[in-house]
């Protein structure tokens, strides 16, 4: 009984060696399928993390634009569960599937390097509605190395006692940096919440020398 | 651009792609060879990915795929047979498990075994499911994939001493 379980075994562990499927080959074959997908429209969201001096920002992109950018201190898999949620979980890793990915990199690195005062780039709202998309397309004309109150925020999207409402839209921005709620501030200049953490916040302003130090 | 309430629950895409891709590509190399074992996984996902945001079972995700894997291979064994639709099913059945190249090896006793059992081998220890996938997968009870894997497998162990 005990050899014949032992063969058992044996026969298990030979059949898990049949026709092996490398991790170079795996890579190559699911690239060509991603590339696929991308190009006769198959998927509808398609993202990849990209380096900066704060780390890993996990961009997401639809046909129309960039739909999501996640700051280094977001849970990158809880990104892609809200976009499957919220938007269609037709949902792929796919390194440069759309031009709009390549675009935001080259534009993000300038603006990390001092180099790019604004963005010009193709955005996706999808992942934002109603009023806190108001405050969102507000916050988006907010010059570079300038900063508003939260309350100026919210009198500029029409509504001067939506004040609360304006920092939930800071707080559940999709596109953060390119869409730049980092220069709303709180009444008192304060800087007030980030969600890639206050420290950033901070360092986004001096990088744009805003705030001294 | 696919927006409906009830596909919810659905994770995204990736994560199946993360989870079975390897399975899946060994699960067609062996029945295919490497150059058309390559395409039937390409098609295999993107058929998926179209189909996705239809599935109503988030759990059953995995057998949900290798069922449509399976359905892949017959296509390619079929097309490279170059076979009208009137040949008999069970015929084109076989020939997507018979890969010349595999003569003599383990591969091709799994392919002799019966229909059942070769399928539920196959999906336990080349696709790395679970029973519980492997019964979504082939329309069974958890029971009978579990009894199909473990009859194959007392099957095929001549054949490993070999």
């Amino acid at each position: 009984m005990n050899s014949r379980s032992n063969d058992l075994t044996i026969a298990e562990a030979a059949l898990r060696q049949i026709a092996p499927g490398s991790d170079a080959a795996l890579a190559a074959a699911i690239e060509r399928f991603t590339a696929r997908a991308a190009s006769d429209g198959a998927v509808d969201v398609v993202y990849e993390d990209h380096d900066s001096p704060f780390g890993k920002l996990r961009l997401a992109a639809t046909p129309a634009g960039i739909l999501r950018i996640g700051l280094p201190n977001e849970d990158p898999e809880s990104l892609l569960d809200q976009i499957a949620h919220k938007l269609s979980p037709r949902v792929l890793r796919a390194p440069g599937g759309y031009p709009s990915l390549a675009k935001a990199r080259r534009e993000l690195d300038q603006y990390f390097a001092g180099k790019r005062r604004h963005f010009d780039l193709p955005l996706d709202w999808s992942m934002a509605r109603a009023f806190r998309l108001e405050v969102l397309h507000v916050t988006a004309l907010i010059p570079y190395g300038e900063t508003v109150s939260y309350a100026d925020l919210a009198r500029a999207a029409g509504r001067p006692k939506a004040v609360r409402a304006a920092g939930t839209a800071m707080a559940t921005n999709p596109l953060p940096i390119v869409v730049p709620c980092h220069r709303v501030l709180r009444s008192g200049g304060q800087l007030g919440n980030y969600g890639g953490g206050v420290e950033m916040k901070a360092e986004l302003l001096r990088l744009e020398g805003s705030r001294p130090g | 651009m696919t927006t409906r309430a009830t596909h919810s629950e659905l994770p995204p895409f990736e994560s199946l792609v993360q989870r079975h891709g390897h399975g899946l590509l060994r699960f067609c190399l062996a029945r295919l060879g490497a150059d058309r074992g390559e395409d039937a996984f390409q098609e295999t996902l993107l058929a998926a990915l179209r189909a996705y945001p239809d599935l109503r079972d988030p759990a059953a995700a995995g057998g949900w795929l290798f069922a449509i894997a399976d359905r892949k291979v017959i296509d390619a064994a079929r097309e490279s047979a170059k076979v009208g639709p009137a040949t008999d099913g069970d015929a084109i059945e076989d020939a997507a498990w018979h890969d010349s190249a595999a003569d003599g090896t383990l591969w091709a006793a799994v392919a002799v075994l019966p229909r059942k059992q070769r399928a539920a081998v196959a999906l336990r220890y080349v696709a790395d499911l679970s029973h519980g996938e492997i019964a979504t997968a082939m329309g069974t009870s958890e029971a009978a994939a579990r009894r199909n894997v473990h009859e194959g497998l007392k099957q095929l162990r001549g054949s490993v001493e070999r």
